[in-house]
């Protein structure tokens, strides 16, 4: 009786996509190796029984090599072997390498069947495999799937029932590679193709002046790309929802409620100038959804849109080899750049991505730089905003401030770690033209999972504030904090309070700060402060999770020290 | 070992962990693999294994001894 199913594979074989198919469980999935850092369950109907299905990370071999790879072995030790079908998914591009796992998972003992994926990719690249050939010689039952269109997936579950424990003797390394050859040789034609467009993008891509040609290239316009979307967005339809048919509403509940009520100054806040201003007025009606909905989600919308496009192409494993060299010299490798990108989006992803890298010591330095020098769209998006009105000089001036400590910090890092950094080794994937329905749910996925975790943080946060304001909570804590923030940084004591909260949730934080008639030096010092902070109470959480608590707390101190020193080293440079 | 050029993989000096990972993606003795790129400054190397792309970090690809025929 099969009880529960797991898909293992090697990594970027399309095992996420397999497993959205086959239990209806929409997750994210990306063109590059270890995308699913967690392990992802669902269930599928097999006759009347539900079966347990678990999508395991992206492993080339049973003997661990990262964290992602020993969850793997153990999950697949800990089964009852007559309980569990393991469902072996084979890249049909490059059946040779991923035969190897095939035959490790045959000498474990353990019931397989394959799925043989990305036939129709297969196809184009001039490969055909015989499928019934594969399946006499491995003995154990093949399906050729294409699991981005759905073709096949039927039958691989029609088949799931008949699979077989076909015991290998146990091999080693060398006599395993020589059965693959032999079973190669038996199963795969090539037809010989000359080189297309885009083998030569993929080639030019890893060579050095090219490659750097085309990543500088690819970087700019994607980051043009997300504020040209975002703005867009914001300028023609957010802003003109809010102001033309939210603010209406809100006019007639101000003048229902009457300005002196605690209630409208929990709800609507302070009226400027006699009117609700959004930005500034801070109720749980008008400021927190006008951040959450017409300033920072407009962005969550395009830079999410770009990067599925980037990480649907196949670019950022390239990234990784031509910025392995710099990496390493702050006590990384190329590949970290993956889990730095994600973290752009929101540093909560790009602290789970460090997964990917082998030694903790790593995970360490990439989880404290992710959080202290990469800032999240969230952020971003308020700096757009707060610094926007002014010359692009100063938005530029806090993503280069935020390079340099980040390279700083690194460089001091790497050197004061202890424990080793293992070097670069990864596959990288060919170009794919990106599917339009995993990009479109891809982007979903992640706006819904944005919503659903910013915004009740966003409405406490603004209540909070609220309450603290109207009964004068907070001089006291500005009373502490005043001769750091307005001594050493140069900013106004009410900022004390934007600085804290900003530990909290960045997007209120950055409101905070508007009504303050800060001048542009004053924005400037006190974006750099709020973007060198952990980006929220959930970066807090998963750093602990992740790395325990006392990695957590040096972080911190780190972060603290950190801002200390350049907050105050800008207050004194800036004129 | 230049770009664009073939050779066979002649020997491995890696410890035991990182050959388990090599033989697992395919980089073993007596292997074929074509040199694709590789960045200067003690900067990584793509390689071609099979139908796979792999990109080696300038330490780790130094494990790796060639021998060059033609």
């Amino acid at each position: 009786m099969i009880k529960k199913i797991f898909l293992v594979g090697n990594p970027n074989v399309g095992k996420s996509v397999v497993f959205s198919r086959l239990t209806g469980v929409q997750v994210i999935s990306s063109n590059y190796a270890g995308t699913t850092v967690e392990i992802m369950r669902g269930f599928l109907k097999l006759g009347e029984q539900e079966v347990e299905v678990i999508d395991l990370p992206g492993t080339y071999s049973l003997e661990p090599g990262s964290k992602a790879e020993e969850v793997v072995v153990s999950l697949l030790n800990e089964s009852t072997k007559n309980e569990i079908a393991v469902i072996n998914i084979v890249d049909a591009t490059n059946l040779e390498r991923n035969l190897y796992l095939t035959l490790q998972l045959l000498e474990a003992g353990l019931p397989v069947m394959i799925c043989l994926n990305m036939c129709d990719e297969a196809k184009h690249h001039g490969v055909s495999i015989e499928t019934e050939v594969l399946e006499k010689i491995i003995g154990v039952p093949v399906v050729p799937t294409c699991a981005v269109t759905g073709s096949g997936i039927k039958t691989l579950v029609e088949k799931i029932k008949e699979v077989k424990i076909k015991p290998r003797d146990k091999s080693s390394h060398r006599d395993r590679w020589q059965s693959i050859g032999e079973i190669i040789e038996q199963v795969q034609r090539l037809t010989h193709r000359h080189h297309n467009l885009r083998e030569i993008l993929e080639d030019a891509s890893v060579r050095p002046f090219s490659g750097a040609l085309i990543a500088i290239a690819v970087m700019f316009s994607a980051f043009k790309i997300v504020r040209f979307i975002g703005e867009g967005l914001i300028s023609s339809i957010a802003d003109p929802v809010f102001v033309n048919f939210y603010q209406p509403l809100l006019n007639k509940l101000s003048l229902f409620l009457g300005q002196e009520s605690f209630l409208h100054h929990l709800l609507i806040g302070d009226l400027i100038d006699g009117k609700i201003d959004f930005k500034q007025s801070l109720g749980l009606l008008t400021t927190a959804p006008y951040i959450e909905f017409a300033m920072v989600l407009p962005y969550i919308v395009s830079f999410y849109l770009v990067l599925g496009l980037l990480e649907d192409i196949g670019i950022l494993p390239r990234l990784a080899m031509l910025l392995d060299n710099l990496l390493h010299r702050i006590g990384l490798h190329g590949f970290a750049i993956i889990p730095v990108l994600l973290g752009l989006g929101c540093n909560v992803p790009g602290i789970l991505a460090t997964r990917n890298l082998e030694s903790r010591r790593e995970r360490f330095i990439a989880a404290t730089l992710i959080s202290i020098g990469i800032p999240c769209v969230a952020l971003q998006a308020m700096i757009f905003g707060l610094l926007g009105g002014f010359s692009g000089f100063y938005v530029s001036g806090v993503y280069v401030v935020l390079l340099v400590i980040w390279i700083i910090l690194g460089v001091i890092l790497n050197h004061t770690t202890k424990g080793y950094s293992p070097e670069l080794l990864v596959e990288i994937p060919p170009y794919r033209l990106p599917s339009l329905s995993t990009l479109w749910k891809k982007l979903f996925l992640r706006i819904k999972g944005f919503v659903i975790e910013a915004a009740p943080l966003v409405l406490l946060g603004v209540l909070i504030i609220n309450v603290l304001l109207y009964f004068k909570l907070f001089d006291l804590v500005t009373g502490i904090f005043a001769p750091v923030v307005h001594g050493l940084f140069g900013l106004p004591k009410e900022a004390v309070v934007a600085l804290v909260m900003g530990l909290f949730r960045k997007d209120v934080a950055v409101g905070m700060l508007m009504p303050l008639a800060l001048t542009v030096k004053q924005l400037f010092i006190a974006a750099v402060l709020l973007a060198i902070s952990f980006p929220c109470a959930a970066t807090f959480i998963v750093f602990f999770k992740e790395l325990g608590f006392k990695d957590l707390l040096k972080a911190t101190l780190i972060m603290c020290v950190v801002a200390l020193l350049t907050g105050t080293l800008l207050n004194f440079i800036i004129h | 070992m230049k770009a664009n050029q073939k050779g066979v993989i002649a020997d491995i000096t890696a410890g035991a962990c990182l050959h388990n990972k090599f033989m697992s993606m395919g980089i073993y003795k007596g292997r074929e693999i074509t040199k694709i790129s590789h960045i200067g400054l003690k900067g990584p190397v793509a390689i071609k294994v099979g139908r796979s792309v792999l990109v080696l970090g300038h330490g780790v690809a130094n494990k790796i001894g060639i021998e060059i025929h033609d």
